[in-house]
């Protein structure tokens, strides 16, 4: 039976979704202007922020429309509390890629410290987990929403090897100082944006199955 | 990490919540402190049965809701916790209903001081056409208490009880039928509280009044949880919500799933509760 409250609920994934391929696109322009040196796309990435801003507030008002309205129960209100907390989290997606963006405005200024090995792979690993995040969101999939919690140590490592590297080079040579700082500022943020994504999986599971997998849960 | 993975509907987890007791596989929470004990209750009015095989217990001094849609047999059960039901012709009834262990189905149940301890309040409020303190002091005086001041003393206690003392004190010899509905219905739960009872049964008593009445019954229901178990029934989901400690969800005369209120409202472990708590119904 199709409910009146189903078309707001519609309208709240879309736009969820619409957010989420958003800053997708954001992060996949962060690596391009890093490893391109390419400025005019980091700035491209600066600029698409207040458009995020403007969904995530958006998006916090169509949700509580929906809880004042229809005082949803059972696996309605469960999606809406997760979509207000996962919209909470896309949005700081969207601050981290802007976060990145200026690192690398800050870069291209000089030349490259040294090839890039491990940031890229940072990168692929921390895109997949957004997407599949949200992917796991749209098909209701607590199995693969527990698989990108699970990448999550893999980025805590990779991120720890990141930052052993560049203090050697820093130890090495404080002329590059300035530079290893903003690529580890990089790496920092992506991080930061696994974690992101490992919440944003903990509530499509909390959302489907009505489990709390967080903290000592897991 | 290691975490199981299963479907929501399945009712398979959290399996260790759920009591041995009854046949069915209707979902039921632990009940620690049980007044009542319903044990394979079916009920038939001639041929049709309206309930079937349900098992509970419901828990002493807290509000237990009974939801689902019309037809589900939810009032018919409510009315056999006090034998209201014996009013009826043709009617019969297996399994038991045990209240603080003893039956009240047997034949010899005293049926008027059973329904003593277990008063009832109504969907549409019925005072007598007397006194607002006729109506109050009208179950003790047929219990047999005549004296004036003791009198005095119940229609106060049950006025106060059900937060209408203040409302009425200045006028307790005028019609109880002056009364708005929302004092109305008060006015019956003083009655039902003035023969200092155990249990009080309410069948939709919200559903004949505005919002303002209605919260104030609400809030009087919680007054009231800490002396006395409560029974509802009601049609309005969010009303269970907002009141009731444990919630039980009939269909076509089956328990479905019994549980802590606030469980069946966020993760209801049965399909068809949460298809109609979230109106997906039909």
């Amino acid at each position: 039976m199709e409910r009146t409250l189903d078309r707001d609920l519609d309208e709240i994934r879309q736009s969820l979704l619409r957010m989420g391929g958003l800053v997708e696109a954001m992060l996949d322009q962060a690596e391009k202007s890093l490893m391109e040196r390419d400025a005019d796309l980091a700035k491209h990435v600066i600029k698409s922020d207040p458009e995020v801003d403007r969904i995530e507030m958006d998006l916090d008002e169509m949700c509580y429309s929906v809880l004042a309205r229809y005082q949803p129960a059972a696996v309605d209100l469960r999606f809406v509390a997760a979509v207000i907390k996962i919209n909470n989290d896309l949005e700081r997606v969207g601050d981290s890629a802007v976060n990145i963006a200026q690192a690398v405005l800050a870069l291209s200024e000089e030349p490259p410290l040294k090839p890039y090995i491990d940031l890229p792979r940072l990168f692929e690993i921390v895109r997949g987990m957004v997407r599949d995040s949200l992917d796991s969101l749209v098909r209701q999939k607590p199995s693969q929403a527990l698989d990108v919690c699970d990448r999550d140590d893999q980025v805590d490592g990779l991120y720890k090897q990141i930052f052993r590297e560049l203090l050697t080079y820093m130890i090495e040579d404080p002329k590059v100082v300035t530079r290893a700082l903003h690529l580890l500022l990089i790496s920092r943020n992506l991080e930061r944006v696994a974690d992101h994504a490992t919440n944003i999986a903990e509530d499509v599971i909390y959302y489907v199955e009505g489990r709390d997998v967080r903290h000592s849960a897991k | 990490m290691e975490i199981k993975i299963s479907p929501v509907n399945e009712g398979e987890w959290m399996e260790s919540d759920v009591s041995a007791m009854g046949t069915d596989d209707a979902v039921r929470p632990e009940i620690k402190d049980a007044l009542f004990q319903i044990d394979s209750l079916s009920f038939w009015y001639r041929e049709s049965q309206a309930l079937h095989d349900i098992s509970m217990d419901i828990p002493s001094r807290q509000i237990t809701a009974y939801i689902g849609p019309s037809g589900c047999g939810k009032s018919t059960l409510l009315r056999c916790f006090n034998r209201l039901n014996d009013l009826i012709d043709e009617v019969r009834i297996e399994g038991d209903i045990r209240f603080e262990g003893a039956s009240i189905l047997d034949p010899s149940v005293e049926v008027n001081s059973l329904r003593k301890r277990i008063g009832m309040v109504f969907q549409k409020s019925n005072p007598f056409p007397k006194s607002i303190y006729e109506n109050v002091a009208y179950g003790c005086r047929i219990h047999g208490i005549r004296r004036k001041r003791d009198l005095d003393e119940i229609v106060e206690r049950g006025l106060r009880g059900a937060a209408l003392w203040d409302e009425v004190k200045d006028r307790l010899d005028e019609s109880a039928l002056g009364l708005s509905g929302g004092q109305q219905q008060r006015l019956c739960i003083a009655r039902a509280l003035s023969v200092e009872p155990d249990v009080i049964l309410l069948d939709e008593p919200c559903s004949a009044l505005d919002p303002v009445a209605t919260a104030k019954i609400e809030e009087l229901m919680q007054e009231l949880k800490k002396r006395y178990t409560l029974i509802i029934v009601t049609h309005n989901m969010q009303q269970a919500s907002r009141v009731s400690d444990f919630t039980a969800f009939l269909y076509h005369g089956r328990l479905i799933e019994y549980a802590e209120t606030k469980t069946l409202f966020i993760r209801p472990r049965k399909k068809q509760t949460e298809d109609y708590i979230t109106g997906r119904f039909g």
